[in-house]
């Protein structure tokens, strides 16, 4: 096992930046994974640790080696794709000795290796069928079998998921979890589901347009996002947004929203009176009060979710749509007015022209490095 | 409302209607050759005396013993077998590589090779014998068996190598870069991995070039004057002489020209019915 750095990793295809100078230190044994919207660059940086894209610039080092100029096969790594790329060819068990066939190692070795991994990924009625007769988890679990077999330095995994129904998906990402959890193998994991993300990873790499947004662990990056793209990515049902004006006189702060609506906030020291902001509130962050009991707003109720744990109400204040979760059942009527309150504690409020968060006052420095 | 019977009914007249369409069209392809291989063993002297019969009233491989032993059509043979084999060869390769490379890498200039490739085929081959033999003939590749590989491979390279390049893009590029990760170089990858599966590509691209260079005469024609390096095709002519046209000898030898491209396509049908369906072949 090793630890990966990726030192000021630039890509581009002629004119066009794909990746604007990537910084990122995997430690030993941690599960990263890598999340964005497609076209984020999060494969690109996946595919460069593999080598299977030259770097542009910078550098990349595998267990303290810079491997730019290294072929990928002299790497040391193993990856499972989306697409699984078994060999069609091959047997299960060919599929997953392939390398270390390649390596010369001796025959007995390889066949305790393989009965062993498929040991553990329930693969042993399965060794000589070809891929073609393999249902997609299984082919999933012959790819990831291949990977653990060569007891590489580094796991990648790009989107392995994804090609999985729904079911499947939930279940491969318990085992893939506690499959690293036995094995404690450094692992870049991409996805452009945050669910997967939030679940799995030690620590998320957020990414956006080339550009590491923010690197945390699930919990902290959920909790205080560096930006709106953050905040809005990670969650779900996403985070509300409401644009305003900031209001400050003395100790108490409210953001101002276009209909004069006046929301209470936490103050921010880098906030200036009357500078325009954004409020971000999860809708979990957001109550359906009685009138009167706390300071609360006036919305119309737009449409009803009922999910059976939980409820989505789905309000319209200030002209923009506002989803609330509740693991209550209220008695609402859609076309009817409701009373919601923020918790102040929880919103928080982005600055509209750089998007970035700006952290309350009463929130340690150590938290507010990210 | 239809009963059973009637639908049974419906069913045959379908299904007989079906099949003896496409017997129809079967017995218009194969009508040739089954004549090619009447006239072959029916006997010179009833030839025109016995008028037009399905089958002759006697038989004799009189034909096939003269070609193989009084002609030169054994020589021809071997002249044919050699050019079609090599050309066949030398265009799979040139054809797989570039066709691979098409499939896989970006590099400056690739719309330009594919451009010029493809005009290649648009000219008629005749404007073409001229300045060809122009450019052999000082080389001493006219008159050789040497001159017409070359030239047969020129021209079947470029559509060989868009015929192979489709099979390549149906084969998933995640495919050679897990073999790459799993420890092969490229070419290793390309050979133990994509090679294997693009054998039913391989064996239509085969199939193609040489029965294009089995059946060629033009150039054949033009660039090949002695005997000695004549193939197939132009020893075929021979058979035609200045008072009269040897039908039965030159069916014999068509018969017998039949049998080397029958026998090739036999061996490589296995893979060739995959390479039709390669859509299918996807695992």
């Amino acid at each position: 096992m090793a630890s990966i750095e990726i030192t000021n990793a630039r890509k581009s295809y002629g004119a066009v930046n794909v990746l604007h100078g990537i910084n990122l230190d995997i430690q030993d044994g941690e599960f990263i994974v890598l999340v964005g919207p497609s076209g984020c660059g999060k494969s690109t940086l996946l595919r460069m640790i593999a080598g299977l894209e030259e770097i542009t610039s910078g550098d990349i080092s595998i267990g303290g080696n810079v491997v730019n100029d290294l072929q990928p096969k002299d790497r040391d790594i193993a990856m499972v794709f989306q697409s699984y790329a078994l060999y069609p060819h091959m047997t299960v068990a060919e599929n997953m000795s392939y390398a270390l066939t390649l390596r010369k190692t001796a025959r007995e070795k390889v066949s305790a290796a393989i009965d062993n991994v498929a040991g553990i990924l329930g693969l042993d009625a399965l060794l000589h069928r070809r891929p073609k007769a393999l249902s997609g988890g299984q082919r999933q679990r012959v790819a990831m079998g291949r990977a653990i077999v060569r007891q590489p330095q580094a796991f990648l995994f790009d989107e392995p998921l994804s090609n999985l129904d729904a079911r499947l998906r939930e279940q491969m990402r318990t085992e893939i979890r506690k499959l690293h959890r036995r094995l404690g193998a450094t692992s870049v994991y991409v996805t452009h589901d945050q669910i997967e993300a939030m679940t799995m990873a030690d620590r998320i790499v957020a990414m956006y347009d080339g550009i590491v947004q923010q690197v945390g662990t699930p919990l902290e990056i959920y909790d205080r996002p560096a930006n709106i793209f953050v905040a809005s990515f990670i969650g779900s049902p996403a985070m509300n947004f409401l644009s305003g004006i900031y209001n400050v006189t003395g100790e108490a702060a409210a953001i101002t929203l276009d209909d004069g609506t006046l929301i209470p906030v936490l103050a921010t020291p880098n906030a200036k009176n009357g500078q325009k902001l954004t409020l971000g509130a999860r809708p979990e962050h957001i109550d359906i009060v009685k009138s009167g009991s706390v300071p609360s707003v006036t919305a119309n109720v737009d449409l009803i979710e009922p999910m059976g744990l939980s409820t989505l109400i789905h309000v319209t204040l200030a002209g923009k749509p506002v989803k609330i979760f509740t693991l209550a059942r209220p008695d609402l009527a859609i076309d009817s007015t409701v009373q919601i309150a923020f918790n102040m504690d929880k919103t928080h409020i982005f600055d509209s022209e750089t998007e970035l968060r700006m952290p309350p006052a009463s929130e340690p420095l150590s938290a507010q490095t990210d | 409302m239809s009963t059973p019977g009637k639908s049974r009914l419906r069913k045959m007249v379908y299904w007989g209607t079906h099949y003896l369409m496409i017997a129809a069209f079967v017995a218009f392809a194969l009508f040739p050759l089954y004549w090619l291989l009447k006239v072959s063993v029916t006997p010179n002297d009833i030839l025109y005396t016995e008028g037009v019969r399905m089958w002759p009233s006697r038989t004799t491989w009189d034909n096939y013993t003269f070609v193989m032993t009084q002609s030169n059509f054994p020589h021809y043979f071997m002249n044919s077998v050699i050019v079609s084999g090599f050309t066949a060869l030398f265009t799979c390769v040139i054809a797989a590589t570039t066709g691979y490379a098409f499939s896989r890498f970006r590099f400056g200039g690739k719309i330009i090779i594919v451009a010029l490739m493809l005009i290649t085929q648009m000219f008629p081959l005749v404007m073409l014998i001229a300045p060809i033999f122009r450019i052999l003939a000082p080389l001493g590749l006219t008159d050789s068996l040497t001159g017409l590989i070359i030239v047969y491979t020129a021209f079947n390279v470029p559509f060989a190598t868009f015929l192979m390049q489709s099979f390549f893009d149906g084969i998933p590029k995640d495919l050679e870069e897990a073999a790459m990760i799993d420890g092969n170089t490229r070419f290793e990858a390309f050979r133990r991995i994509i090679l294997p599966l693009t054998l039913p590509g391989i064996a239509a691209t085969l199939g193609f070039v040489f029965t294009a260079a089995w059946s060629e005469l033009l150039f054949a024609l033009m660039l090949v004057s002695s005997e000695s390096a004549s193939t197939f095709p132009v020893g075929l002519l021979s058979f035609v002489s200045k008072f009269g046209v040897d039908f039965g000898q030159m069916m014999a030898a068509g018969v017998l020209a039949l049998i080397p491209a029958c026998a090739f396509f036999l061996l490589i049908q296995r893979y060739l019915v995959q390479g039709l369906t390669a859509g299918a072949v996807k695992g």
